[in-house]
C-alpha cells in the first residue's frame, strides 16, 4: 500500500489557484522528491498531506487514513522550511517537548532523544540552550525532531539548507538507512543533487505536477545528464 | 498528559524570561505605590488674591481660610498683577457689588476662591448681626440681660466620627485599589499570553505542535493551566504588596481576591489568545491596547456609571473588568463572602466558557482538525 497517495488534488485561495492538478503516490521504502520553483504549490502540497489545508477537491490519502485526520500525524515525521524551535529551551528540552507531543512512550524517550541526536550529531550540544545555536544546528535540530518516535513516514521541507556538505552527506546516509527499513520519505528540495539522490521525483510547476518518474528516466527522456536541466526544460516548456 | 507538557514548556519558557517575569510582577506593584503617593499627597492648592476696595472685616475673614492669602492693591496694581500671573484672582467691591476676577488657569484655585469669598462674606454678615445684638441687648433692661447671658453659654455640640472601612485618612485611592488589581491582572496576561501564542504562529512552532496528534483543546487548556498558575502568584503578589506597602485594609478574605482574579486571568487569557489571531506582528498586538484594554477601566466602576445614559451602561455589562472591579470592591471594601458574588462569578464563567470555545474553534484555522 502507498503512504501517501494523492489524487487530483486542487485548492484555490480567493482567486488564486495554488494547486491545479496534483496527483502523485509515496511508496513504502523510498525516497520521493519534490522539486518546484517557488510558489509552484508545494508547501500547500504538504500542508494538505498534514490536514493544516484541507483540499477543494481530490483525495489526500496518508497511510491509508483520509487527511485531514488527528491520529495519524502521530505516525509522522514532520520538518517545516523554518525551524519553528524553542529558542529559550534547551535542545534536549526542545526534544523532550515534542516526544511528548508526538505521543512517543515516556520510558523509551530518553533514548529516541540520544539516537537522534546522534544521527544529527548534536549529542554533545543537548543541554545548551537553542537561542546560542547556529544556523545549521537549529536545523539539525528540526531534523531530530522530526526524526522522534521512528515515524514511518518523514515529510521534510528543505531539510538541508544552511547544512555544510559533510553534515548534508550523512543526513542523506541516515535517509537511506530509513529507505532501508521500509520507511518512506518525502522530501522538497531546491538543490539539484539532491534530488538525484531520491528514488523518484515529481516536478511541481504553477500547481500541476509535471514529471513524475525515478531521476535518471527522467533525464533521459530530457536527453540531459543533470535533474538540474530536467527542470529547467520543463520550466521552459511550461512557459511555452 | 500533553495539556501538562504544554503548560510545563509555557512556564518554562516564561521563567527564562526574567523581564517579563519582573514586569508581571514588579511593574504593578510600583504603579500603585505610585498612585498611591500621588493620591495621598496633600492637594494644597494655595491661592494668592488681590483685593481692590474691600472692607476691611471680608479681607481678614478670607486672609484666616486655609490656603488663601490676601493683599490689598488699588484697580490698577491688581490687574497689572493678575497679568503677570502674579495673583489669582481680583476681588473689587463697588456699588455694593463684589466683582471677581479669575486667572482661571486651574479649576481648583477658581473654586477655592469662590469657596473662600463665599465665606468670608458669609463671616462679615454674621460679625454684624452679632454686633447689632450686642448693641440691642445692651439697650435691655439689666434683668432680661442676664437671663440672655446665660442662654449664651450654650455650646457647640461636638462631632465624632466612625469609619466602617478605612480611617480618616483613606481616600479615593482605597476605591480604586480593587479595580486596578484586576486592571493589572487583565493586562499583564491578556498581553504575555497573547503575544506568547502570536510568537509561537510566527516562528512556525505552533504549526509544528499542530503536526503532532495533539487536540486543539489542549494546546489552550495548557496555556490555561500555566497562566493560571502564574496569575494567582501575580495576584498574591499585589495582593500582599498593596496590603504591606499600602497599608490597604481588607475587610473581605484574601482567598476570595486570588480565586476571583485566578478566574479573571484565564479570561484575560482567552482573551489574549483570540486576539492574538487576529494580529500579524507584535505591533499589531499592542495596537490593542487602546482599543481593547484602556477602554474597559472607563467602564470598570472607577467612574460610578449608574448616573450616565443607559447606553454606556450597557457596554459597561459586556466587559468582563467590570465584574471584577465589582467583586473584588465588594470584597476588599464590603466584606462580602465570595458565595455572595454568585452573579459577578456567573458573568466571568460565560465569558470563559465563550472565549475558551471561541478558541479551540479558532485553531482551525491552522490545523483543519
Amino acid at each position: 500500500m502507498d503512504k501517501i497517495k494523492l489524487t487530483h488534488l486542487k485548492k484555490t485561495f480567493g482567486t488564486q489557484t495554488v494547486l491545479a492538478d496534483v496527483s502523485l503516490n509515496v511508496k513504502p521504502g523510498e525516497i520521493f522528491g519534490l522539486i518546484g520553483p517557488s510558489g509552484s504549490g508545494k508547501t500547500t502540497t504538504i500542508s494538505t498531506m498534514l490536514g493544516v489545508e484541507k483540499a477543494d477537491r481530490g483525495e489526500a490519502l496518508v497511510l491509508d487514513t483520509q487527511m485531514p485526520n488527528r491520529e495519524i500525524l502521530g505516525r509522522i515525521g514532520y520538518m517545516a522550511q523554518s525551524d519553528a524551535l524553542y529558542e529559550s529551551l534547551t535542545a534536549r528540552e526542545n526534544l523532550k517537548f515534542f516526544g511528548e507531543m508526538k505521543g512517543v512512550q515516556q520510558k523509551g524517550l530518553a533514548t529516541t532523544i540520544e539516537h537522534v541526536s546522534q544521527v544529527v550529531d548534536l549529542q554533545d550540544d543537548l543541554d545548551k540552550r537553542v537561542s546560542g545555536y547556529s544556523g545549521g544546528m537549529k536545523r539539525r535540530l528540526s531534523l531530530a525532531i522530526a526524526l522522534l518516535g521512528d515515524p514511518e513516514l518523514l515529510i521534510l521541507d528543505e531539510p538541508t539548507v544552511g547544512i555544510d556538505p559533510a553534515l548534508r552527506r550523512q543526513i542523506w546516509q541516515e535517509l537511506q538507512a530509513i529507505r532501508d527499513q521500509q520507511r518512506s520519505v518525502l522530501v522538497t528540495t531546491h538543490v539539484m543533487d539532491e534530488a538525484e539522490l531520491t528514488d523518484r521525483v515529481a516536478l511541481l510547476i504553477g500547481g500541476r505536477i509535471v514529471e513524475f518518474d525515478r531521476p535518471q528516466v527522467l533525464e533521459q527522456r530530457y536527453q540531459v545528464t543533470k535533474i538540474e536541466d530536467v527542470f529547467l526544460k520543463a520550466e521552459a516548456e511550461v512557459e511555452k | 498528559m500533553r495539556t501538562l507538557a504544554i503548560a510545563k514548556r509555557v512556564l518554562k519558557e516564561l521563567v527564562r524570561d526574567k523581564r517579563t517575569l519582573a514586569l508581571m510582577f514588579i511593574a504593578p506593584v510600583l504603579i500603585m505605590w505610585l498612585m498611591n503617593v500621588m493620591f495621598s499627597a496633600n492637594s494644597s492648592t494655595n491661592v494668592k488674591l488681590a483685593t481692590v476696595n474691600v472692607n476691611t472685616t471680608v479681607v481678614t475673614n478670607l486672609d484666616k481660610v486655609k490656603h488663601v492669602s490676601v493683599t490689598q492693591l488699588s484697580n490698577h496694581q491688581a490687574k497689572q498683577k493678575l497679568a503677570d500671573h502674579k495673583v489669582d484672582g481680583i476681588i473689587r467691591y463697588t456699588n455694593h457689588k463684589y466683582d471677581v476676577t479669575y486667572a482661571n488657569t486651574d479649576s481648583s484655585k477658581t473654586a477655592l476662591t469662590k469657596q473662600a469669598l463665599r465665606s468670608a462674606i458669609t463671616g462679615e454678615t454674621m460679625t454684624t448681626m452679632a454686633t447689632t445684638i450686642q448693641k440691642l441687648q445692651a439697650q435691655l433692661p439689666v434683668a432680661v440681660q442676664a437671663k440672655m447671658g446665660q442662654q449664651h453659654q450654650v455650646t457647640a455640640p461636638q462631632i465624632k466620627n466612625h469609619y466602617r472601612y478605612g480611617d480618616a485618612n483613606t481616600n479615593f485611592f482605597a476605591k480604586i485599589i480593587p479595580i486596578l488589581m484586576g486592571f493589572f491582572i487583565f493586562f499583564f496576561v491578556f498581553l504575555i499570553s497573547g503575544m506568547g501564542l502570536l510568537n509561537e504562529r510566527i516562528t512556525g512552532t505552533l504549526g509544528r505542535v499542530l503536526a503532532t496528534p495533539v487536540r486543539r483543546s489542549e494546546i489552550v487548556f495548557g496555556y490555561m493551566l500555566s497562566y493560571g498558575l502564574l496569575a494567582v502568584i501575580q495576584s498574591t503578589v499585589i495582593v500582599l504588596a498593596t496590603i504591606w506597602l499600602l497599608k490597604l485594609q481588607v475587610s473581605g478574605s484574601i482567598i476570595s481576591i486570588i480565586a476571583i482574579s485566578l478566574l479573571f486571568a484565564l479570561v484575560a487569557l482567552a482573551f489574549g489568545i483570540l486576539m492574538s489571531t487576529l494580529a500579524n506582528s507584535e505591533f499589531q498586538m499592542m495596537q490593542f491596547i487602546p482599543l481593547v484594554v484602556v477602554p474597559q477601566v472607563f467602564f470598570s466602576g472607577i467612574i460610578p456609571l449608574d448616573s450616565m445614559a443607559s447606553w454606556v451602561q450597557y457596554i459597561g455589562k459586556v466587559l468582563p473588568l467590570t465584574y471584577t472591579g465589582d467583586a473584588l470592591s465588594k470584597i476588599v471594601l464590603q466584606g462580602t463572602s465570595i458565595t455572595k458574588l454568585g452573579g459577578d462569578i456567573l458573568a466571568l464563567c460565560i465569558f470563559l466558557v465563550i472565549l475558551v470555545f471561541l478558541n479551540i474553534i479558532g485553531l482551525k484555522r491552522y490545523r483543519k482538525v
